[in-house]
């Protein structure tokens, strides 16, 4: 892997609260108890968005930590992604329990259904090396 | 017949250990063994094709991860053309920052970064952590753990562990179906005991994953790596099933920390004959290419392997150190149990201790270790006031801070009365108020009441299935009158939409505020530069409840009106039958006790009886110019008609003296006054009374205490300090008797 020598631009850090948003688009700075306490805020709301994932990957990435920014951006792609989608996809994953052609096809699914580029192209080295080691390259 | 001192030696905890001849070939030796490979790196066309001797088509799983995410290639010709000398200078040399030695870390591989290791010795080891440690500030972690599962002791816990300043704690379960609930009574007991503590529940990654969903944890610890291919896959993983679940952990806003440590491929059979750094250097540079923030390692669970080797120690500290180099968070170990020796478990400790890490321990059990189901317990809720003092003594933050007996109980109560309420208004089985009462003043379970656990088990199961989270949680406080805990449980959920606790050694505030190696990162640069514990925190550190005022000290010992009056200036008495026996300036007036406590009244009673009983006279006589024993004798026995005086201070340290001896001689000198009984001092009265009846008695047998200095040379300090300004300069001695009369 290479470093990013140029950083796009910095981050303030902590994000400004009136940056930050819900992923319904509600200001942070709105998300109190009160107004969860109220209904006005859905407990699913309580999470990162995916533009806000890839702040943080910009602030990690100008503090000098490629690696970290990148595993921000994989993680601002799968913010999108639902639970039991990453807990089939994790599976598959581990050693021995998916072919080279499922993961292929989650690799698919990451990429035309949440555009999941990062992810995919993670899914696919992963399957390549795989492949590799058990002899099949 | 063998020396009885080698038995005495083999009886020690100590030799309950084995201590191993290095042998590679089972992967057990520490550091710089002889089958680990020389470092290279071959860069072809912008790829890796070999890697610490290997070509690329033997790489293995690890080998391909680290080759494509683990090495910034445009540092890595620079940084491997460096010696391992070289580089270890610059890790100790002030003068090269931080940010330049992670620069130069990220393009070295596994093998060179192990061997710059080796170049250090252990205070450069020390020396290197404290520059290269990610935070400014070091933190702790704590376990809360109980063998009966117990929500209102775990609260409670909980609750005493973020009141004393634990960055973070993490509980797990000896049942996995309880681990919704020991959750949620980690995440009321942290909140309440201080705002902003994290709370992480260690268990299998898809259930942990679930619960972090959820928000009833906030940080996860459990993403192991290892260093061999074939230990990954009894593991269960690869690095890329690791990296994505940090990923979708990241993606769920919870902050992640992987696990590593020297010494799992041996004990796992898969060493592949290298060194437990080497392996471990592999796997840091695993963790980082995954892109964590942070690792916890330090041997942890394997640390007793580690241990029985040469270096080991030392080893454990370089992986430390080489974690951090990683510009990693570092969890440092400090938890598992390393030794049954305490000199050895706190010799090992102070290589995280001194130069403080972003966790000093990836664990100290809160509670007794018998309760802790990590297998930790290395330093545990009885060693807490160990651990604040060595603190104070060096003038160091290691995570951990003093709190009172009445602020604990308070945050105890008001951690497991909180979870009665979310365990009531959740409808979970009911939590008792024996169980409530049990939890604040219990020293572990044993005191606690048993529930019935099937239904505990059943309920958590329904927790899961209903998809309760710590939204829901809060709004449960709230229902039952904990809105200040309530608040807190939200700010935790409302910490994932900002997601800034994601970024590297992130700890958060008492405010809610995330400080972490971004907005507050080391700077370390030598004397006068980085965090220095002084002001305001040291004060804070160094205020134990125990430790006593010199002033209240001094005015506690005061009672009463004086009972010893003194009359006309003392003359040279004729009778030589007669023992002085001279008081020092505070005795029986500024000072009413010997250091043992033993009123001064019964201490002349004593004196006098033994002085009769071996026939001859007291005579009680004050001296004023000095507060010395040795003067204060002499000047007795120049009064005396039998030139034989027992000298006393009010602190209780007595000698025989006569007067034709120099001052600081004498016939027999009772040092060790904490140890005198009454019959002590009769013994030295009979003795006196011998010397000036013209006898040669025996000497009183010497009493011998060494731990007596340790234990009383503050009162002793502060006593002699009253009696010293007692004195009066250059006054006579005055003839002296008690108020209630004697002699």
């Amino acid at each position: 892997m290479r470093y990013r020598r140029v950083v796009d631009h910095l981050e303030p850090y902590p994000l400004p609260v009136e940056t930050v948003t819900t992923p319904d688009g509600t200001p942070l700075a709105e998300v109190t108890f009160a107004a969860f306490r109220e209904g006005r805020i859905a407990a699913s709301e309580l999470r990162a968005t995916p533009d806000t994932l890839r702040r943080q990957a910009a602030v990690a990435r100008g503090a000098g930590r490629e690696p970290l920014a990148a595993n921000l951006e994989r993680a601002a792609e799968l913010a999108l992604v639902p639970d039991s989608l990453i807990l089939e996809i994790y599976t598959a994953l581990r050693p021995g329990r998916a072919t080279g052609a499922a993961l292929e096809g989650y690799a698919t699914r990451l990429e035309q259904e949440f555009a999941a580029v990062d992810v995919a192209a993670f899914v696919r080295e992963a399957a390549s090396v795989a492949r590799e080691r058990s002899g099949d390259a | 017949m063998r020396s009885r001192r080698f038995v005495a030696r083999e009886q020690r905890e100590l030799r309950r250990e084995t201590l191993l001849r290095p042998d590679a070939s089972l992967g057990l030796v520490a550091m710089d063994g002889p089958g680990d490979p020389l470092p290279s790196l071959v860069v072809r066309d912008g790829e890796v094709v070999e890697l610490d001797g290997r070509p690329r088509e033997r790489f293995d799983v690890i080998d391909h991860f680290i080759a494509r995410h683990g090495i910034d290639l445009t540092v890595a010709g620079e940084a491997m053309a460096l010696s391992t000398v070289e580089l270890a200078r610059r890790l100790v040399d002030v003068s090269v920052s931080r940010a330049e030695a992670v620069r130069l870390a990220r393009g070295l591989t596994p093998a060179k970064l192990a061997r710059v290791m080796c170049e250090l010795d252990p205070v450069e080891l020390m020396f290197a952590m404290k520059k290269l440690r990610a935070r400014r500030q070091p933190g702790n972690q704590a376990h809360v753990t109980n063998l009966k599962e117990n929500p209102a002791l775990l609260a409670a816990d909980a609750a005493e562990a973020s009141l004393r300043g634990f960055d973070e704690m993490e509980t797990t379960v000896g049942v996995a179906r309880y681990a919704p609930l020991n959750a949620i009574a980690l995440l009321v007991g942290s909140q309440t005991g201080r705002a902003g503590s994290l709370t992480q529940c260690a268990i299998e990654e898809s259930r942990n994953l679930q619960l972090a969903l959820l928000g009833l944890v906030t940080y996860a610890e459990t993403l192991s790596v290892y260093g061999t291919e074939a230990v990954f896959v009894d593991g269960d993983d690869s690095p890329w099933s690791k990296a994505f679940l940090a990923s979708a952990y990241a993606s769920r806003g919870v902050k992640v920390r992987f696990t590593s440590g020297g010494g799992s491929e041996a004990l796992m059979g898969h060493s592949e004959g290298c060194s437990m750094l080497y392996l471990e250097a592999r796997c840091l540079a695993v963790v980082r290419a995954a892109g964590s923030q942070g690792v916890q390692n330090g041997s942890i669970s394997c640390i007793a392997l580690e241990l029985s080797l040469p270096g080991g120690t030392r080893a454990v500290l370089a992986e430390n150190v080489l974690a951090a180099w990683l510009d990693l968070e570092v969890a440092s170990g400090n938890d598992a149990i390393a030794s049954h020796s305490e000199i050895r478990r706190t010799g090992k400790l102070m290589g995280q201790f001194l130069p403080g890490t972003d966790l000093v321990t990836s664990g100290y059990s809160v509670m007794p270790r018998r309760d802790n189901m990590f297998g930790g317990g290395n330093y545990d809720a009885d060693d807490l006031d160990e651990w604040l003092t060595l603190q104070r003594d060096w003038q160091v933050d290691a995570g951990i801070e003093p709190a009172g007996d009445a602020e604990i109980d308070a945050v105890r109560r008001r951690a497991a009365r909180a979870i009665q309420a979310v365990f009531a208004e959740l409808g979970l089985p009911a939590v008792s108020e024996q169980e409530v009462e049990a939890a604040v003043v219990a020293h572990s379970s044993l005191e606690v009441p048993d529930r019935d656990r099937a239904a505990d088990v059943e309920a958590a199961d329904r927790l899961l299935a209903d998809r309760v989270t710590g939204a829901d949680v809060a709004l449960a406080l709230d229902r039952r009158g904990f809105g200040e805990i309530a608040e807190r449980v939200f700010a935790m959920q409302r910490q994932r939409v900002s997601a800034d606790y994601l970024q590297t050694a992130a700890v958060i505030d008492e405010h809610g505020v995330v400080r972490s190696a971004v907005n507050d990162a080391n700077v370390y640069a030598g004397p006068g530069t980085g965090w220095r514990l002084t002001g305001g925190h040291w004060q804070h550190l160094q205020s134990l409840p125990h430790e006593i005022d010199a002033a209240s000290e001094r005015a506690a010992r005061v009672s009463g009106p004086a009972f010893v009056l003194t009359a006309a200036p003392a003359v040279p008495g004729g009778a030589t039958d007669e023992v002085v026996i001279a008081i020092g300036p505070a005795f029986g007036d500024a000072l009413r006790a010997t250091i043992s406590d033993l009123d001064h009244r019964d201490v002349l009673d004593a004196l006098a009886a033994g002085i009769r009983e071996a026939g001859a006279r007291p005579r009680l006589v004050r001296i004023r110019r000095t507060s010395d024993v040795g003067q204060i004798a002499h000047d007795g026995a120049g009064l005396s008609g039998s030139r034989i005086a027992i000298g006393l201070q009010s602190k209780g340290t007595a000698v025989i003296h006569r007067a034709d001896l120099q001052p600081l001689d004498n016939l027999e000198l009772f040092s060790m006054a904490p140890l005198y009984t009454l019959a002590s001092y009769r013994a030295m009265g009979r003795n006196a009374a011998r010397y000036a009846v013209g006898g040669s008695p025996a000497p009183v047998p010497t009493e011998l205490d060494n731990f007596a200095r340790a234990k009383l040379i503050v009162r002793t300090v502060l006593l002699h300090r009253v009696e010293t300004d007692a004195i009066e300069p250059d006054a006579e001695p005055l003839e002296a008797a008690l108020v209630e009369g004697w002699a």
